[in-house]
């Protein structure tokens, strides 16, 4: 007997929340619990009196799946507001990545230059090294590490997404 | 200034304005503070039970027979350890607990100190909302909120872990108002969309094979949505079943009534659902007792769904029309707005023709014998000798379940208990407890099996503590004879680990506990031996020795269509592959 897989779909979950003490293992828990998917999870307090942070998640299931975990999360008291962004419509996403690569001569140089490409800034560097700083959607930063690699790359830091409706409605 | 009371204090003051008449605990060590302060009162009545587990199923059995919260207390580590199993039991069955336990002291949580436990990690994902207080001044209304939230939309349990110094340390307390409760996010949709009730109105209109697919919502949206129930079936001539939790809501005398649906519903239940051309679900959740198999459920049906948990739609089943709000109002609009437009149903004689071609296959039947006490006998002699006291039936899990709910007929909610969604064998005992202590006048019966009595057998004590007459029936067939039916079916008859060897003396452990014990052995002790179990006043522990190799028909095998049923146990025979062995 063999497990069936199903094909699944991107989706990008924007989920306002009580800021408590715990409230990170919830949500993260309930994908675990119910098997579902975290590709990328950010979170940050957003109100000036700290009391309502926003997670953003990239996740990714069947139709039904994405319509579960979002009905799944909207039942959770701490949860204020969910919004699947992907649905909603056109939306910014963005993460930043932290990219440290070591190398001398040609590598080094290439380095520089496929940085200046990407837009990426050199925040930190040494003879031998360099600390890049990258902002973009997942699939540039994805590319960007890829050319790194060739050239040296030993170690990556990356934010996962952050992700806002474009348009002057609000949440 | 309002004088300032110990956290223990501020919980034993919250419990009082919130109406807590009883509760069910175990003290230890990081409780001892609260057990002061209920020694030091007279309103709530504290049952100290045998074992944690006992206290959480009492309070489940207290809060479905009486339709308020249950309350229990434990203490740290292994008290709440050994909580989880009935609270993970109550959110399965929508049931409204609060479970406040005991925790060391903030100083020392995260030092594995004696007897602590992460214990809202461990509850985080078997409660509806749970809470660490370590400031006592936000005590009060932490516990206000834990009651509004079991209570409110779909109901669960609700777990306060309270560090023992928060229960020394004092604060001021106010009765807060729900506005003021912590969690403003917190708002259950109560009132169903008009456009969706009229949209499911006129497909009801419309119907020609209709069915009610009736649930445990249904009970927990209190007594008044039970008789609109039977209202809304009566103006439009639907027939109605019920899930394994819902029986009850629906009088079991009524000609409309099909009997409980599923892998042992009745076979008219089963093929109604299959034959319908519009299914109305209301307060059930689409199990995958019910359902079968999912790709041929009710394949020809409109299908419309009443929750009041938004992710209970389209969760297995997708719907035409998924309605959110307490059933109980969405029935009373629906009702409201057939008779405002006058709508008489179609004639359904066809359909209800069909119905009885179904239930002339006689589904529930069973094999006579005079030799062996058959258990649907047993059963069906313990209705009869007791329907007309209205009783409080409990159950264990397995066989003798699901016979009680096929030949024991309910005609009102409330009255009957069991563990449908987690399947705890042991919950029986420890609900009739709670119910009996809800309801002190009422005849509680335990139906239980030799096998799962045994899983909570040491509330015998709690019973004989607070004279609590409960009664448990035992259908004692020697095996786990769910487990041993399902060998049967799959595994060719291998009895792995299945048969219930060295049982005790049932009549002389009754006896033990200064309860009484009746043997019953023969088919003519069956009426005598019941009637003695009901004239004693005191609790009675019934040791009926019924047919050993019997099993419970009919049945949905797992991962088979409604119309796939096996109605005679002849039919099973033999080994399954491996699809068939992955199924539970």
């Amino acid at each position: 007997m063999h497990i069936k897989q199903q094909a699944t779909e991107r989706h990008t979950l924007s989920i306002t929340v009580d800021n408590e003490s715990g409230i990170l293992a919830r949500i993260a828990g309930l994908f675990s619990s119910r098997g579902y998917n975290i590709d990328s999870l950010t979170v940050a307090d957003i109100t000036e009196d700290e009391k309502v942070s926003r997670i953003t998640i990239v996740t990714n299931g069947t139709p039904e799946v994405i319509e579960q975990v979002v009905a799944q999360l909207d039942r959770m008291v701490p949860v204020h507001k969910v919004t699947d962004l992907s649905v909603l419509g056109p939306h910014v996403e963005r993460e930043l990545a932290l990219v440290k690569v070591v190398g001398t001569g040609d590598h080094r140089i290439e380095a520089l230059r496929l940085a200046e490409v990407y837009r990426a800034r050199v925040v930190d560097s040494t003879t031998s090294s360099f600390i890049f700083e990258v902002t973009g959607g997942t699939e540039k930063i994805d590319k960007f590490l890829e050319l790194m690699r060739e050239v040296g790359l030993v170690e990556v830091a990356r934010t996962g997404v952050a992700a806002i409706a474009r348009g002057k409605e609000a949440l | 200034m309002t004088a300032e009371l110990s956290g223990a204090d501020i919980l034993i003051q919250a419990l009082n304005d919130l109406g807590v008449e009883v509760i069910f605990g175990y003290p230890g060590g990081a409780v001892l503070p609260i057990y002061d302060a209920l020694f030091k009162q007279k309103r709530i009545r504290h049952i100290l039970v045998r074992h944690e587990a006992g206290a959480v199923h009492a309070a489940e059995g207290y809060a479905r027979s009486t339709g308020k919260p249950g309350v229990a207390l434990v203490t740290s580590g292994p008290g709440a350890t050994n909580a989880v199993t009935g609270i993970a039991d109550a959110l399965m069955d929508s049931i409204p607990l609060v479970v406040v336990t005991g925790q060391v002291g903030t100083p020392l949580i995260g030092t594995d100190a004696f007897q602590e436990c992460d214990t809202v990690g461990i509850t985080r994902h078997c409660t509806k909302h749970n809470y660490l207080v370590k400031d006592p001044a936000k005590l009060g209304d932490v516990i206000h909120e834990a009651f509004h939230i079991a209570t409110s939309g779909r109901p669960g349990p609700v777990v306060v872990d309270l560090p023992k110094d928060v229960q020394v340390a004092t604060a001021t307390y106010r009765k807060p108002s729900v506005q003021e409760l912590p969690h403003r996010g917190y708002k259950p949709q109560v009132k169903a969309d008009p456009a969706l009730i009229e949209t499911a109105v006129e497909m009801m209109a419309a119907a020609e094979r209709p069915i009610l697919y009736t649930g445990g919502g249904i009970i927990n949206a209190g007594p008044a949505a039970s008789q609109l129930l039977r209202e809304l079936a009566r103006i439009s001539g639907a027939p109605v079943t019920s899930t394994l939790m819902g029986l009850g809501a629906f009088p079991a005398s009524d000609p409309n009534w099909l009997g409980m649906l599923g892998m042992h519903g009745t076979y008219e239940a089963n093929m109604a659902m299959n034959e319908a051309d519009l299914i109305v679900c209301l307060g059930a959740r689409f199990d995958d007792r019910v359902t079968g198999r999912l790709d041929a459920f009710s394949p020809h049906s409109k299908k419309i769904h009443v929750d009041i948990d938004r992710s209970s739609i389209n969760k297995t089943v997708r719907v035409d029309v998924g309605i959110v709000g307490d059933v109980g109002r969405a029935i009373e609009d629906m009702i409201k707005l057939w008779k405002a437009r006058q709508h008489t149903a179609q004639d359904l004689a066809p359909w209800f023709a069909r119905i009885e071609g179904w239930r002339a296959r006689q589904s529930l039947k069973y094999a006579t014998s005079t030799k062996e006490i058959m258990p649907q006998l047993a059963i069906r002699k313990l209705w009869e000798a007791t329907h007309a006291k209205n009783p409080i039936i409990t159950t264990e899990v397995g066989q003798h379940q699901m016979w009680a709910a096929q030949h024991f007929h309910f005609e009102a909610p409330n009255k009957w208990l069991t563990s449908g969604g987690l399947g705890t064998m042991g919950y029986g005992l420890p609900a009739a407890i709670g119910a009996q202590l809800g309801n002190p006048n009422a005849l509680v019966i335990d139906i239980a099996g030799e096998a799962s009595i045994q899983m909570n057998i040491q509330e015998l004590g709690t019973a004989t503590q607070f004279r609590l007459p409960v009664k448990i029936f035992i259908l004692n067939n020697e095996y786990m004879g769910m487990v041993r039916q399902w060998q049967d079916l799959t595994y060719a008859g291998r009895y792995s680990s299945s048969y219930s060897d060295a049982l005790p003396d049932f009549v002389k452990l009754a006896e033990a506990y200064g309860w009484k014990g009746i043997c019953i052995e023969k088919v003519d002790e069956l009426e005598p031996g019941i009637a003695a179990m009901i004239a004693h006043d005191g609790p009675v522990i019934v040791d009926c020795r019924v047919a050993k190799l019997a099993n419970c028909f009919p049945m949905i095998p797992s991962g088979a269509a409604h119309t796939e049923m096996i109605l005679e146990a002849a039919e099973v025979v033999g080994e399954m592959d491996d699809e068939a062995k992955a199924l539970v």
